[in-house]
């Protein structure tokens, strides 16, 4: 019998009070067709609700997309939640329209590293360049 | 005319139900003490001799039972997340008809063990995991469960991945694997895990309570008495090849010591601006609420609904009250005939059960701003549209105000949030039939269904909750 690679397992999802459905969907099939098995929490997710679903899927990494401008306050003390619930080092991708106003996007990206967050992508990034974020990230771990 | 014989045993109750299959009729009904601790027939026999007191020497043709006696069915479940696979534990167990002792998240303690000892489950349903996912806390628990030696049987219907080795560490023991309960992230498959439940109840929990003695006398069904409940609500809003069911509904049975709830709907979100959080609930959705009764749990409701609500339901003051219910948690059989003062009680507790109940089985909905206007987030089954609930239990048996009771169960315009439904005819189980439908369902069909749209006495419709 064939021995099938385990897919490697993202969980998505738009956070906050965030309804924005289509780009989260894209994400959806773009990343189930470069190979991922895709859990997508869909819009209005809670940082618990990424959480809960990590644990339970032994999840090798989150995506947290922001569309609304709020994502700064809503992505905070992620990274210290995953800690807790035992997800220690489990890589963080943030995406989307995440901050208000006009400020340079590597001020931005600064400030989420700071957070914890490995990537973060700029408005206007298309699916591929996070794939290969996430080959980078991922690739060659067990 | 074709006799079939149906029994309940009960915990308290033996009751025993007689139906003409041909005549598509109710032959009569007799009940006695259960007598577990002795041989669980003397209390059949005494039952049966009331029975034919009642309509004569009867020659069954077919012998059904269900049995909540010697505890019902008690199962102990762990899972890894709590409103995750826990909660899939959870739902599976209680939709098999069991009484849900203790539920685990996460990973088993020392303690947890000793109190596993100590609860003596009849089957522990050791899930976690979505298949794929994680394997450490299931692998963790099975070697945690075998450092107790357990007699009792376990179900493992977790991560598929980790299945076989949680068999290996758990050899020397009773073992089933099932399917995954929550095979993906958010999607239920519990039918496989509660038919393997009412599979091992038939096979293993019927002697190990003394019911086998019984069981010599029935051809082929036992069952746990909620499980038959669920099957013939299931029936009765769904119906059968040639008979067409009511439609969705909403079950209450309110006892002495807890308040059953079933419903039979999807519930999922009606509106596009509405957003759904959580585990998606079962379509035969089963709850117990084991703080909620008229007796035993009598200061469950009590506590639940406070005791203003109480005794401004009943129109007695809170000193009465607080006397009454002393009273009553102490006098368990005592009913109340017709003492006006007990009969305004009864009618305020029984009330408040049923919003209790009913409130924590319905789903919620919040009200939320976004950038994109008003959304709502959807949690549980949104029960709004149900049409039929279908009543029983004493308090609601031996009143006149049966529909002003049941009232309670409609939504609530105080509290909109809780999603009950906006109007409903309201029947009501008078001869404590349903059980007994639900065990004939499994070879007449057409027939219980057609007996309960008749024996089940519409009480009127009612519309939200007035207080």
């Amino acid at each position: 019998m064939e021995e099938t690679k385990r897919k490697k397992v993202l969980v998505i999802g738009v956070i906050g009070a965030d309804v924005h459905a289509v780009g989260n969907k894209i994400l959806y099939h773009a990343f189930t067709e470069a190979g991922f098995e895709v859990v997508n929490l869909g819009v209005m997710v809670s940082q618990e609700e990424y959480i809960a679903a990590a644990i339970e899927s032994n999840a090798d990494a989150i995506v947290i997309s922001s569309l609304y401008g709020q994502g700064e306050l809503d992505c905070r003390g992620m990274r210290e939640k995953c800690d807790e619930a035992g997800l220690k080092g489990i890589p963080l991708l943030v995406g989307g329209n995440i901050v208000i106003g006009k400020q340079s996007f590597e001020d931005v990206e600064k400030r989420f590293k700071a957070m914890g967050f490995d990537r973060v992508f700029p408005p206007g990034t298309p699916p591929e360049t996070t794939i290969e974020a996430l080959h980078e990230l991922l690739d060659g771990k067990e | 005319m074709k006799p079939v014989l149906l029994i309940d045993f009960g915990s308290t109750y033996t009751k025993v139900t007689a139906v003409d299959v041909e005549g598509e009729a109710i032959l009569g009904t007799a009940a006695s003490y259960t007598t577990i601790e002795t041989d669980i027939n003397n209390g059949l026999n005494n039952a049966l001799a009331e029975l034919e007191k009642k309509c004569g020497k009867l020659t069954f043709t077919e012998t059904y039972a269900c049995s909540s006696a010697a505890g019902g069915l008690r199962m102990v479940t762990s899972g890894l997340v709590p409103e995750l696979t826990s909660e899939a534990a959870r739902l599976a167990s209680l939709g098999a008809g069991a009484k849900v002792i203790k539920v685990y998240s996460f990973q088993l303690t020392e303690d947890d063990l000793d109190e596993i000892r100590s609860i003596k489950p009849d089957i522990f349903l050791l899930v976690g995991g979505t298949d794929g996912g994680n394997t450490e806390c299931i692998v963790h628990n099975a070697k945690m469960l075998a450092t107790l030696s357990p007699e009792f049987p376990i179900v493992i219907a977790g991560n598929r991945t980790a299945a076989r080795e949680c068999q290996r560490i758990l050899s020397g023991c009773t073992v089933y694997i099932c399917d995954n309960v929550m095979p993906k992230f958010g999607v239920l498959n519990i039918e496989p895990t509660q038919k393997q439940i009412r599979d091992i109840f038939l096979k293993r929990i019927i002697q190990a309570k003394g019911l086998s003695h019984a069981a010599a006398l029935l051809d082929d069904i036992m069952m746990p008495t909620p499980s038959a409940v669920l099957q013939a609500m299931n029936l009765l809003a769904q119906g059968c090849e040639g008979e067409s069911g009511i439609g969705d509904l909403i079950a209450v049975d309110v006892g002495g010591a807890t308040t059953d709830v079933y419903s039979i709907a999807d519930g999922m979100p009606r509106q596009m601006n509405t957003v759904y959080k959580g585990l998606p609930e079962p379509f035969s959705k089963r709850t117990v609420e084991g703080d909620i009764g008229m007796r035993y749990s009598i200061r469950g409701i009590v506590e639940a609904a406070g005791i203003d609500a109480v005794a401004a339901l009943s129109g007695l003051s809170k000193d009465r009250v607080k006397e009454l219910v002393d009273y009553l948690a102490v006098h368990t059989d005592v009913v109340p005939g017709d003492d006006d003062e007990l009969e305004a009680l009864d009618y305020a507790l029984a009330s408040l059960a049923i919003e209790t109940a009913v409130s924590r089985h319905a789903g919620t909905i919040e009200e939320t701003y976004t950038m994109m206007g008003k959304t709502f987030v959807q949690s549980g089954k949104n029960l709004t549209e149900v049409k039929q609930v279908i009543v029983t239990g004493g308090s609601l048996i031996h009143t006149k105000r049966t529909a002003q009771i049941a009232s309670h169960a409609m939504f609530d315009p105080a509290k909109p949030s809780s999603l009950r439904p906006m109007g409903a005819e309201i029947r009501v189980d008078r001869s404590y039939i349903i059980a007994a439908m639900g065990l004939l369902s499994a070879h007449y069909p057409q027939t219980a269904l057609r007996i309960m749209k008749k024996e089940l006495e519409n009480d009127g419709y009612t519309e939200q909750a007035h207080s």
